[in-house]
Order: C-alpha cells, then structure tokens, then sequence
C-alpha cells in the first residue's frame, strides 16, 4: 500500500475538529467529576451511615456499568423515563462527570484515609477548629496523594470519550469514522487520530507531572 | 483551682477498661512524671486531659471546666493544655516556622505578623531559629521533636502534656530534647509528662506517679519512691527499664 501525507493533510481540519470537541468534554467532564468525585468521596471517608450508602450505591451503580450503556441510558432513555431531552453533547459531559466522578470518589477517599491520624490530632491539640484542620492539614496532604491516581482516571476518560460516537458527538474517532467513510484510507486517518489522542494524553501526563514535581515536599 | 482534677474517672475501649475510678489533681507549677509498664493507661490520662480521648464515665476538670459536659469548647481546653507527641507530628507540608505559626493563627487567631514573631522566640527557645524556613523532612528526630514542643509552646497554654518526648528518638538525641523540658521547667510550667526517662524524672520531677493495671499504684517524690521502692511491682519495673 502506498502512505499518502496529502491525505492526512486534508482530512486534519476536521480531525482537529473533533480533537477539540474531545477536550471540550474531557475538559467540562472532569471539572465536574472532581467535584462530584471529592463530593462522594469525602461522603464515604466521613459520612454517617446514610450519607455512605447513598455515595456507595451510586460509585457501585457506574462503577458496575460500561460507560456506552451509561451515556445511551442518558441520551435516549431519560427522555422517556423523565420526559428530560438534552442534545448529544450534554449527554456525553453528563456521562462523564458521573462515571469519572464515581472512579474519583474511591481515589478521593483512598487519599483522605492515608492521612496519618496523628496530624489531626497535633493539629486538634493546638485548639484548631475541625474545618482548619481539613483544609489546612488533611486536604493539602491529600491532594499531593491524589495527583497519581487522578491523572490515570483523567486518561482513562479522555479516552472514554471516543465511545460517544454511538449517539453521535461529532468528536474525534467518529469524525475520524467520517472521514475514513468518504476516502476509505483507513490506515491514515486511524494513524492520525491515534497520533491526535496520544497528543493529547501526553499532555495530560505532562501538567500532572509538573504540579506533582512543584508539590514534592511532603 | 486545681489545674486538672479527674473524679472517679474511667475510661473503657468498649469492652476493655483501660482505667478505672481514677483519681488524680495537678496543680499549677507541678510536674508530674507518670511512669508504668505498657498497656497501663498512661497516654490514655494524657489524651483525655485535652479531649482526644472521651471519658467514659466520672467527672474530669480542666481549669474548673469539664471536658465532658456538651457546652464546654474543648477547643478552650486545647488551647490551654499543648500536647507534644512520640511521632512529633509535625505539618510535613509546612516549614518548621509554619509548622510552630499555625496554632498561634488559626487557634488564638493571631495575625500574620504576631504569629511569626511568636513564632520566631519559640525557635529560639529551643534552639532552632536558624532552621525555621527547613521541612521536617530534612530535620533529625530531636530537631523535629524540639520544633514540636516550639508550635505547643507557641499557643501560649497553661499545662503542658508530654506522651513519650523522646520514645521515638536515638539516645543520642534525647538529651537535647530533655533540655528543652528541663528549661520549661526552671521557667515554672505546669507539665505532666509520660516517659521511661527515670533518671530525669527524678531530677526535675516534682512528682511521680507508677500506673498499673489501669490503677495510680503509687504517687509521690520522685527520688524518694526510686530511693526506696515501696513495693515489689515498683521495684521490679525499675530493675526492667533500667
């Protein structure tokens, strides 16, 4: 077979296309799966019974269903189910906040749990208030302990985002499907797109790299 | 007022009775030693006095408040009796200047400016003012545990509460450690201090106290009991950590 660059250079716009819709969910996705993550993972590390068997119902409910069943439940079947209609890019974000949240949630708690409990009590025994002392002792610590883990999940879900092709959002491996569809250069246009992800990922790794190497001291 | 009064004071982990109807009243400028075999309930005493540990039952006055009633802020009780811990436990993520700060602003809400200016005396106090911008990573146990007494002294308490100052560190080390306490001491602070250290307990103890099985077996001067060991359990416990 013969590599033709010339191919990869016409179908580029709309793969940069899509690449930029892909960071635009894992982007919006993340921001709130953190949320939602440190949310329900604090639930489960300090939360009274209750509070921690709502977080443990829903980290089991995502945690135990493949994340295309997750997005096509919200995209097709929460307007029947709740009369809710929202386009296909919602969908996607909405799917990644919560599946990444749910990953997150056991990272978050993990790293709160790993906080020696003789910190809290120095810091308790000075006459600290228990807000302070979580937001100046335990969450400080923690946070350096989840930079690693986080990072994973944040490539786990920047991938995951490529299954979002089956209800349609336009972003990279379905425009990447597009444009194999109306040239049929597969290896190309798949070369290119990996290139694209692998662009991306990388860069993830890197930022988490600096902010781990900016926080060594522990 | 006594500084600390417990009445009939015990304290259970569920089913298993660390100390039973316990019996004990510090008053200001005393520095009471409390030694015993492991398991007694010494750190126990310790970590009720400042809240760590609830009590299960009794009275326990600290300055006339009492630490198990709701309305009393044990955060009060806190600031008045500092604790200085066998690991140390210093903030590994703040300098030792930040470590011994921290209490000053967030519990007595000093400013910046006071905070570090206390903060800076009480380095100097133990000898470390030209290591306060260091981690405690990249200091030895006995800076570490000097830096620690520094943040407890810094909070300006009345008592001061030591379980085990220097269990953790090398021999070589403890005597630098001890120095600081024995300062504190000429200074006139009130201190109970948990330890093994009986040689120092009898030199600047004003009293001792022997815990075992959960019970005060004996109290009284430091050099008269070791001089003269009253009984058989206390004798034997001397002979063993000696």
């Amino acid at each position: 077979m013969n590599f033709e660059f010339q191919v990869i250079i016409d179908a580029m716009p709309s793969l940069l296309e899509g690449a930029r819709l892909t960071v635009l969910i894992t982007v919006a996705g993340l921001v709130g799966g953190m949320i939602l993550g440190g949310v329900a993972g604090a639930a489960r590390a300090y939360g009274n019974r209750f509070i921690n068997l709502i977080a443990m119902g829903y980290i089991g409910l995502i945690r135990g269903t493949p994340i295309v069943v997750q997005v096509m439940f919200i995209y097709f079947a929460l307007p029947l189910v709740a009369g809710i209609r929202i386009d296909a890019l919602s969908a996607a974000i909405i799917a990644i906040v919560i599946n990444s949240g749910a990953y997150m949630a056991e990272i978050v708690r993990g790293s709160l749990l790993s906080i020696s409990i003789g910190y809290i009590e120095a810091a308790l025994a000075l006459g600290v208030s228990r807000w302070d002392v979580f937001r100046d002792i335990v969450g400080p610590l923690a946070f350096r302990r989840l930079i690693p883990p986080l990072g994973n999940q944040f490539i786990i879900s920047l991938k995951d985002t490529s299954l979002f092709m089956v209800i349609g959002v336009a972003e990279l491996t379905r425009q990447g499907q597009e444009v194999m569809a109306s040239n049929f250069r597969a290896v190309e246009v798949w070369s290119s797109v990996a290139v694209l992800y692998l662009v991306m990922t990388t860069g993830i790794a890197l930022i988490l790299r600096i902010i781990e190497k900016r926080m060594k001291i522990i | 007022m006594s500084l600390v009064e417990f009445k009939n004071v015990t304290k259970a982990f569920g089913g298993l009775v660390v100390f039973k109807d316990l019996n004990l009243t510090v008053e200001k400028g005393e520095i009471v030693f409390i030694v015993g075999p492991s398991g007694s309930g010494k750190s126990t005493v310790l970590r009720c006095i400042n809240g760590l540990e609830e009590i299960t039952s009794g009275a326990l006055l600290v300055e006339g408040q009492d630490v198990a009633d709701k309305k009393t802020n044990i955060r009060e009780i806190r600031r008045e009796a500092g604790m200085v811990f066998q690991q140390f436990n210093l903030f590994p993520h703040m300098t030792a200047m930040d470590n011994v700060c921290y209490g000053v602003r967030r519990a007595r809400g000093a400013s910046k400016k006071a905070a570090l200016k206390v903060a800076q005396q009480m380095l100097e106090m133990v000898g470390l003012d030209d290591r306060s911008h260091h981690f405690p990573s990249e200091l030895s146990g006995g800076q570490q545990q000097r830096v620690a007494i520094a943040r407890a002294l810094a909070v300006n308490p009345d008592l001061m509460l030591f379980d085990e100052p220097t269990s953790a560190l090398d021999p070589e080390l403890r005597h630098e450690v001890l120095k600081v306490i024995q300062d504190l001491a000429a200074g006139g602070m009130t201190m109970v201090i948990v330890t093994h250290e009986m040689s120092f307990a009898r030199r600047i103890g004003t009293r001792l106290i022997f815990m075992d099985e959960g019970r005060i077996a004996e109290d009284g001067n430091p050099a008269e009991l070791m001089s003269n060991p009253p009984n058989k359990r206390f004798s034997d416990f001397l002979a063993h950590i000696s």
